[in-house]
């Protein structure tokens, strides 16, 4: 009753802090922190030495054309990858993007060519559908609550049905397409490399969600989401809210991928970008995002779509069986996942 | 009971002449045939610190849950500054001016202190960067991250772009209890805020408890831990089967008297 109000008075100094920085500042504990700072360093470092390290194995490597040829190849994956990035954020996962990317395409495609009405027309219908199977993958997170993963998993086999009983199966060629349709596989030069309008389409999407994850409160909210919804909610964040305007901004980035995806391939097939799904999952996770949510960058996720493109083209040049490709995608994703798990445990 | 008010009033000093805050009459509150809250009042006056203490299952989360407008009460009145109020969500207590800082402390483990206080309430930049283009005025929300830190004699939060998940359990607690304090919140309410913390982070929280109360905030602080309640509280709120047992100060009575209120061996 009596010896209270004196047990407070100790240990209350700014000393404490220095005291607790100091125990963990081994170096290995600081490139840690380094890290977990700037999630980005690691993907960035690999890419740097993959791209010295094939240009030594190979001289053609470093070639303008496979520059350009490499950023190609990188231009839809990694646009589907900055939708990926969205989801995985808020500590989600879709597996239905490259599903829903080709779906609309094909409605793209189609409802132009069949219907003969303007391309303008078109891309706002291919982006429409691309915004309702956003808006669907959000329903059934938000409203029923279901776990991300399951409901993309029904969602990609509905919408690659869709796709197949819209299309009958049948590819578009880019021949038989309005000339705006195909624009984004136009090329322009700078420096003797040439880059599609589709790459810096990508590029400039890239700034755009980068700015707005950085400096806008909509972003802090995005991962402010992934990282802990308890909190987030309690804060007075209206979690479902944020989450449906990631599908929704998810779905509206998918068809701008599916434009992309048509002057790449100078065509809409119904067939294309199964392998798209999981791609841009592997570019998220080794651009250094962690798949528990609340953590990562845009611009790790366009370093590791540069990563996979990288690989894939050096070793085919190093002249590697194409499916020593896929095995070195695989040790880099599994890679990546460690190096996520080691840097989360700076302070457990 | 009449001989405890009477010992209360004039121990409690200045909360006499000022009128209190927050009041609640004769709150009921029944979970089917559970009597949660059976016809419990509260004042809270300006710059006090009131402890609510009491067993398991006494009624102290159900009492808290109404005047944070988690749970609506079946029956009684709750004032706010005089007015009479009604919480049907916890939003609407929190826009009022009742801050709760949860067990659970709500904080986003990733996002650093500053944008953690300013979180769902984040600055704009001024002009067209702000209103075009959304921009967060991140030097803005740091400069008065910084401000509020110093104001509540926070001096263990040195930086305040550090990552929280950076940050000891007792320094997550400040940054908790800053987010609740700043932004001229009326009434913080802290549940168990030295639960999980150990001796020197419980001390943290304490004084930080008490810098709140000599800034003018008056702070309803519910624990289990006699010592820490004794150290901090102007009068402690002992509630037993539903209802107040006592309203006592630690001048009036030992630790052993007032756990001897909150489990019955001793009639108030």
């Amino acid at each position: 009753m009596t010896q209270p109000t004196q047990t407070a008075n100790p240990a209350t100094g700014p000393h404490d802090l220095a005291e607790e920085f100091l125990d963990r500042t081994t170096p290995l504990s600081r490139l840690r922190g380094l890290m977990h700072r700037y999630p980005a360093i690691s993907p960035a470092v690999v890419l740097v030495i993959a791209i010295i390290v094939f240009g030594m194995l190979n001289e053609r490597f470093l070639n303008p054309a496979n520059l350009s040829l490499i950023t190609q190849q990188v231009a839809v994956v990694g646009t589907l990858a900055i939708a990926q990035t969205l989801i995985i954020l808020t500590a989600g996962i879709d597996l239905s993007v490259g599903a829903v990317m080709v779906l609309s395409s094909m409605v793209i495609a189609q409802f132009t060519v069949q219907n003969g009405v303007s391309p303008v027309v078109g891309l706002l219908a291919g982006l429409l559908v691309a915004l309702a199977a956003g808006a669907l993958n959000g329903f059934l997170v938000t409203r029923l609550r279901l776990p991300p993963f399951i409901v993309t998993l029904g969602t990609l086999n509905v919408f690659v049905a869709l796709t197949l009983l819209y299309s009958n199966g049948a590819t578009v060629r880019g021949g038989d397409m309005p000339d705006l349709l195909t624009w984004t596989g136009t090329t322009f030069s700078i420096g003797g490399v040439n880059f599609t309008m589709g790459v810096l389409m990508m590029l400039v999407l890239y700034v755009v969600i980068a700015f707005i994850l950085s400096q806008t409160a909509w972003g802090r909210h995005v991962y402010a989401v992934g990282d802990d919804k308890e909190a987030a909610r309690l804060a007075g964040i209206s979690v479902s809210r944020v989450l449906m305007s990631v599908y929704l901004a998810a779905g509206a980035i998918l068809a701008i991928g599916a434009w992309i995806q048509i002057g790449r391939s100078n065509a809409a097939s119904p067939n294309a970008g199964t392998d798209l799904n999981l791609d841009s999952i592997t570019a998220v996770v080794i651009g250094g995002t962690s798949l528990f949510g609340g953590r990562g960058t845009i611009w790790g996720t366009l370093l590791g779509a540069l990563i996979v493109g990288v690989f894939r083209n050096g070793l085919s040049l190093a002249g590697l069986d194409v499916l020593w490709q896929t095995f070195a995608v695989g040790v880099l994703i599994v890679l990546a996942v460690s190096v996520d798990q080691w840097i989360r445990k700076v302070r457990k | 009971m009449t001989l405890l008010d009477g010992s209360t009033s004039s121990a409690a000093g200045p909360s006499v002449v000022r009128e209190p805050i927050l009041t609640a009459t004769k709150l009921v509150k029944t979970y089917g045939r559970v009597v949660g809250l059976d016809g419990v009042s509260l004042e809270l006056y300006p710059g006090e610190v009131l402890a609510i203490i009491g067993d398991n299952g006494a009624g102290k989360s159900t009492l808290i849950k109404c005047l944070t407008g988690a749970e609506v009460a079946d029956e009684g009145e709750i004032t706010l500054d005089g007015k009479p109020v009604q919480f049907k969500r916890p939003q609407d207590a929190h826009a009022a001016g009742i801050e709760t800082v949860y067990q659970t402390l709500a904080v986003s483990p990733a996002l650093d202190v500053a944008s953690n206080l300013f979180l769902g309430r984040e600055l704009r930049r001024a002009g067209l960067l702000g209103s075009v283009f959304r921009m967060v005025d991140k030097k803005g929300m740091r400069k008065r991250a910084r401000q509020e830190l110093a104001d509540l004699g926070i001096s263990t939060l040195q930086d305040v772009t550090v990552a929280v998940e950076n940050l000891s359990g007792g320094q997550r607690q400040a940054v908790a209890v800053a987010r609740a304090a700043a932004f001229g919140s009326k009434v913080v309410v802290l549940d168990e805020p030295t639960a999980a913390l150990g001796v020197r982070e419980s001390n943290q929280v304490l004084q930080l408890v008490k810098n709140l109360r000599d800034r003018g905030i008056p702070v309803i602080l519910i624990s289990h831990n006699m010592p820490h309640v004794f150290e901090v509280a102007d009068r402690i709120h002992i509630q037993r089967l539903g209802k107040c047992a006592a309203t006592i100060t630690p001048q009036s009575h030992s630790m052993t008297d007032a756990v001897a209120i909150m489990t019955g061996a001793r009639k108030a």
